[in-house]
């Protein structure tokens, strides 16, 4: 029978060069020296080391935990030493350090504990999905995503066909070719259990035609069961997993969606062969197959290596010349990413190293004005245009960029191949839909501190409007006032005539004193406002914002005002200050009442700064103190002085209060005797119940007791006589 | 090993902007070849002149521009574009005429507006019709095939060189040239028939004499271009098969006054322009339905004005009048990408 296949848009054929590979048997890498293990080898989150620097692992051992769902646990490729655990430099196209667990072998390679499942169709399917992520498979195609979630499907879903995606249709590469020819029965024991968990109506596998050993070996290992080869014609990038699916079942997984949504599960050719081994014989993911190839390169070939071993051993282990290289790859020629550092390590989604010389890919051409000829076009498998999305990622046109569906571009390379002025359109791209990733998460911090400012800044013109109405209604108040003073005064002649020479320099004063406050306020209002405005520019400049500018406009409008307010204000109290004065000391009007004729406050005042000034001498001579300085003698002396001075004007104030309440009690008592009696005794009365109260609480502690039972004795007795004098004054 | 850090993809096909232009180059070898058999080797002359203006115009502004020169000399677009003007104009136009033509195209067309890749309009098409509407006696005179009735012999290698770099008499000119196929046509058809059938250059010929073989010859070279994928066959097909319906349509409706769809697409310069001046890549749609599109419009603007515009050909004005729209017919011919249910189309989303 034949199946449709249904043919992806543009495409290209690149020189294969997969011959050269596929001469050898799969070779087992050697041991190295020393193994060293990133703890990401795949998409999500690092895991999470549980090893100790010295520890003896033995191989298939866990030494770095699986850190969240989306995230693997590492093992011990080999049994040995844990040496160090610190950041190397990994396999990353930006050449970037990353956390590794540095293991030396004991070159006994001896297993720790395995737990083979023998007939996993009786266990519970989530078990087994836990398993396959126990033992830390990761899609070994080169995306490297944890193969449990692709597998554990929402219940519900229903799969239509599960895909074995063996196409490999990068060039040179021959891992999954070389895999399926030696070890189908393997690959495809990992496809059965695959089958079991995800149930598909039919499953699938999709390899090129370019491989016909393996073709063959994939129809002898399913000629018993219900597996279908499906051999699609050479074409890259058909083994692009959207292109692959699209190939086979005509189905296009929608933009920014999951295989899954279309009923769709595609997994490699070697994730199936590393689910059969971890199933099968329990063993964790810790070794993997990998092109060496290339013309600087003299026994290429497919190898089995330990994850964490250097490429450099790889290499050397390969015959590899490394000064007859243009460059080094890791992957395939069209996605793979050259690497500096020879002591990268081979990971879980390294399925080449390409080690070229100059002839065979040669120091890429200067680049070309584009001719817009429209070749990019023609190949794009994803039907984008690549010619208009230079143009717009060149020119930062982000928007139209991404109209263009920038975003579903797979880098496949194709437009870069074809192009005939040598543009690197894939590094373009990258660049087009970082800066959109940047922008992005810009916009929503911009968003976010813009909220943040407006919610404040209605905040406070809320607050302001509460307090203009609250001014709003003293005034007014105070207006009534005012006119109902000015109309008492007007209705009444001989005060209008005593005060008819003083009324307009007091009213002067009270004028501007009010004002003055009025000021005051103002200022304090406008710096704040200025302080504000000046902390959101602060935060507004932290998040990159845009609006800096006027932000800063703001600022230095706000600045301005109050600085305004503040020299009004300053005007307004020296005016004030040298009206009231002059206004005639013997004007009893209580608005304005001059603070300096008051002795009492005068005093109060005095003491008020002596005591601040001594307390900030003492403050002063404490820092000293604690920064131990020289001038310390001079400090505590002055200290001293001021205390002194504080403690006399305190004395001062406290004499002059004690004089001032008596000679009130006089002024009362000659006023009132009755009430002052009265008053008299209910303070009596008061400090009665008071000791008592006291007296009550101290029950147990006699010697207190005894006093305390004296000292309300003694308030009972004036309380009497107060009582008594009270009724006597009465009576006369 | 050498620390060069270049990103994916590593590996290139082995085609170069150079060798597109190269390639298209060869492809008007045959009707060069067809132009100098029937024509004399004014056609060949101007060619090679025409190209040394060209380089010597590109070296000259590259310099002014501060711009690497050899670099871009070699990527051979200046040399194209003389070869296509020269093709186009009459072969006994004398030098000034290439001259300004080629400086018009290469100065103020291409380079002025950035160079290769960044001029919006085909640089030959704009010398041909400055040429045109500056001097429209010498660009619309051709001399006759040597096929024709009447005419013992083109002009020969000296005659040639004499007609274009010496001070030749206008009037010797003028006893040698005729109007082209497509002028007399113009001037004759629908009022004077007997005029039209007696026309030496239309006799025994289906599109004007010698002009089906220059158009033969320019289709071999356009089918080399496109089996070379240098070009794809859409803007051709397109120009043509709609020049063709449009003509069939109205020869239908009254063959005494409009040609035959024959005449129109094997006269002229209707394959020059359909394989190497509408297919010019800078200009031109470059989605496949836009290039439909562009090619189709085309082929209707020609008819358009070869039938009742003011000029006997219409190639250059067609492609002129196109070029303007492609930005336009690109923004609305957008592939449906893979993932989405529908094309985007126009510049932003509403």
């Amino acid at each position: 029978m034949s199946r449709q296949i249904w043919d992806i848009p543009g495409g290209i054929h690149p020189a294969q060069n997969k011959i050269q590979s596929l001469q050898t048997e799969i070779t087992r890498a050697d041991i190295p020296a020393e193994l060293v293990i990133p703890t990401q080898q795949h998409i999500g989150a690092p895991a999470k080391p549980c090893v100790e620097v010295g520890d003896k692992v033995l191989k298939g051992q866990v030494i770095a935990e699986g850190n969240g769902f989306v995230s693997l646990p590492v093992h011990a490729p080999t049994s040995g030493e844990v040496i160090a655990i610190e950041s190397r430099p990994i396999q990353h196209p930006s050449q970037i350090d990353g956390v590794c667990i540095v293991l030396k072998p004991d070159s006994n390679d001896t297993w720790g504990a395995r737990h083979p499942i023998d007939n996993y169709q009786s266990l519970e399917r989530n078990d087994v999905i836990d398993a396959i992520r126990n033992a830390g498979i990761a899609g070994m195609g080169g995306a490297g995503f944890p193969s449990a979630i692709k597998l554990g499907i929402k219940p519900g879903t229903k799969i239509e066909q599960l895909i074995l995606n063996s196409v490999e249709c990068e060039p040179y590469i021959t891992a999954d070719d070389k895999l399926i020819q030696e070890r189908a029965d393997e690959i495809i024991a990992g496809l059965e259990i695959m089958q079991w968990l995800v149930n598909p109506q039919e499953t699938l596998i999709g390899i090129e035609d370019n491989k016909p050993d393996a073709i063959a070996a994939f129809k002898k290992a399913t000629a018993n069961n219900n597996i279908e080869v499906v051999v699609v014609p050479t074409k890259y990038p058909s083994g692009g997993e959207k292109q692959l699916i699209y190939m086979l079942t005509g189905k296009e997984v929608s933009s920014g969606g999951l295989p899954s949504d279309v009923g769709v599960i595609c997994q490699n050719t070697g994730t199936a062969y590393a689910i059969n081994r971890a199933i099968h014989h329990g063993e964790p993911l810790v070794s993997r197959i990998t092109t060496v190839t290339g013309d600087a390169v003299k026994h290429k070939g497919n190898y089995e290596v330990l994850l964490g071993t250097p490429v450099d051993a790889l290499l050397a282990q390969a015959g590899a010349d490394m000064s007859a290289a243009s460059r080094l790859i890791m992957g395939g020629p069209m996605m793979g990413f050259s690497i500096h550092d020879a002591s990268v390590p081979v990971v879980k989604v390294t399925n080449c190293l390409l080690a070229p010389t100059t002839e065979e890919i040669p120091v890429p051409a200067q680049e070309q004005a584009c001719i817009r000829c429209g070749s990019c076009a023609q190949v794009c498998p994803a039907g984008l245009l690549p010619q208009q999305l230079y143009w717009f990622s060149k020119s930062n046109e982000l928007e139209k960029a991404e109209h263009f569906n920038l975003a579903d571009c797979i880098e496949c390379g194709a437009c870069s191949f074809v192009c005939p002025s040598n543009i690197p359109l894939v590094q373009y791209f990258r660049f087009g839909k970082g800066q959109i990733r940047k922008h992005k998460s810009e916009t929503i911090k911009a968003d976010h501190a813009r909220e943040r400012f407006e919610f404040r800044q209605a905040r406070l013109e809320k607050e302001e409007r509460e307090k203009e109405q609250k001014r709003k209604a003293r005034a007014e108040a105070a207006a009534k006032k005012q006119a109902a003073k000015k109309a008492a005064a007007l209705a009444n002649p001989p005060s209008d005539a005593s005060g008819s020479p003083t009324t307009p320099g007091t009213d002067d004063v009270a004028d501007t004193a009010s004002n003055a406050t009025k000021l005051k306020s103002a200022w304090a209002s406008a710096t704040k406002r200025w302080k504000d405005a000046e902390k959101a520019l602060t935060i507004a400049e932290k998040n990159g914002s845009d609006q800096l500018e006027a932000f800063q406009k703001k600022v230095d409008q706000l600045k301005a005002k109050a600085e305004k307010t503040k020299a009004l204000y300053e005007d307004a109290k020296t005016s004030a200050a040298s009206t009231s004065p002059s206004s005639p000391s013997a004007s009893p009007s209580p608005a304005v009442a001059p603070v300096s004729n008051d002795p009492m406050v005068q005093l109060k005042q005095a003491s008020a700064d002596n005591f601040k000034a001594w307390k900030d001498a003492q403050k002063k001579t404490q820092e000293a103190e604690a920064n131990s300085a020289d001038n310390l003698e001079a400090l505590r002396e002055e200290e001293a002085t001021l205390k002194a001075k504080s403690d006399a004007s305190k004395a001062a104030m406290k004499e002059a209060r004690a004089k001032e309440k008596e000679a009130m009690q006089a002024k009362k008592a000659t006023e009132d005797p009755t009430k002052q009696l009265k008053l008299d005794a209910a303070i009596a009365r008061t400090k009665a119940k008071k000791a008592l109260k006291a007296l009550n609480s101290l029950d147990d502690d006699h010697a207190s007791h005894a006093a305390l039972k004296a000292a309300y004795e003694k308030a009972l007795a004036t309380a009497d006589n107060a009582d008594a004098a009270l009724k006597a004054a009465e009576e006369a | 090993m050498s620390v060069l850090h270049v990103t994916s993809p590593h590996v290139r096909k082995p085609m170069t902007t150079n060798a597109v232009m190269r390639h298209v180059i060869y492809g008007t070898i045959p009707g060069l070849a067809v132009l100098t058999l029937l024509f004399g080797w004014g056609t060949l002359i101007n060619v090679v002149f025409g190209s040394l203006v060209a380089v010597a115009a590109e070296a000259l502004v590259l310099r002014l521009r501060n711009r690497p020169i050899l670099f871009s000399i070699k990527d051979g677009s200046a040399i194209l574009t003389a070869v296509l003007l020269a093709l186009a104009i009459p072969p006994t136009s004398p030098w000034w005429i290439t001259v300004v033509g080629i400086l018009f195209a290469i100065v103020i067309a291409k380079q002025l507006y950035g160079g290769l890749g960044s001029n919006p309009f085909n640089p030959a098409m704009i010398g041909y019709v400055l040429l045109l509407i500056s001097f429209p006696l010498e660009m619309t005179t051709w001399i006759p095939a040597n096929l024709t009735e009447g005419v013992a012999a083109s002009p020969s290698f000296s005659q040639s060189l004499a007609l274009i770099f010496g001070s030749v008499d206008r009037t010797v000119i003028d006893g040698i040239t005729m109007a082209t196929p497509l002028d007399t046509f113009k001037t004759y058809a629908g009022n004077d028939l007997d005029m039209l059938r007696s026309a030496s250059v239309l006799q025994g010929s289906i599109a004007g004499v010698g002009w089906e073989w220059v158009n033969i010859a320019f289709l071999v070279g356009g089918l080399y271009l496109v089996a070379r994928k240098i070009i794809t066959w859409h803007i051709p097909v397109a120009m043509v098969t709609s020049l063709f319906l449009l003509a069939g349509l109205f020869y239908i409706i009254d063959p005494d006054s409009y040609a035959d769809p024959i005449f129109h697409v094997l006269g002229g310069g209707t394959m020059l322009g359909a394989f190497f001046i509408a297919t010019d890549p800078v200009t031109a749609a470059t989605s496949n339905k836009g290039k439909l599109i562009y090619g189709a419009l085309i082929g209707l603007l020609i008819y358009v004005i070869r039938a009742w515009g003011g000029y006997p050909d219409a190639v250059a004005f067609a492609v002129l009048l196109l070029n303007l729209c492609a930005p336009t017919i690109e923004y609305y011919t957008q592939p449906r990408a893979y993932g989405h249910k529908k094309a985007n189309s126009g510049i932003a989303k509403s």
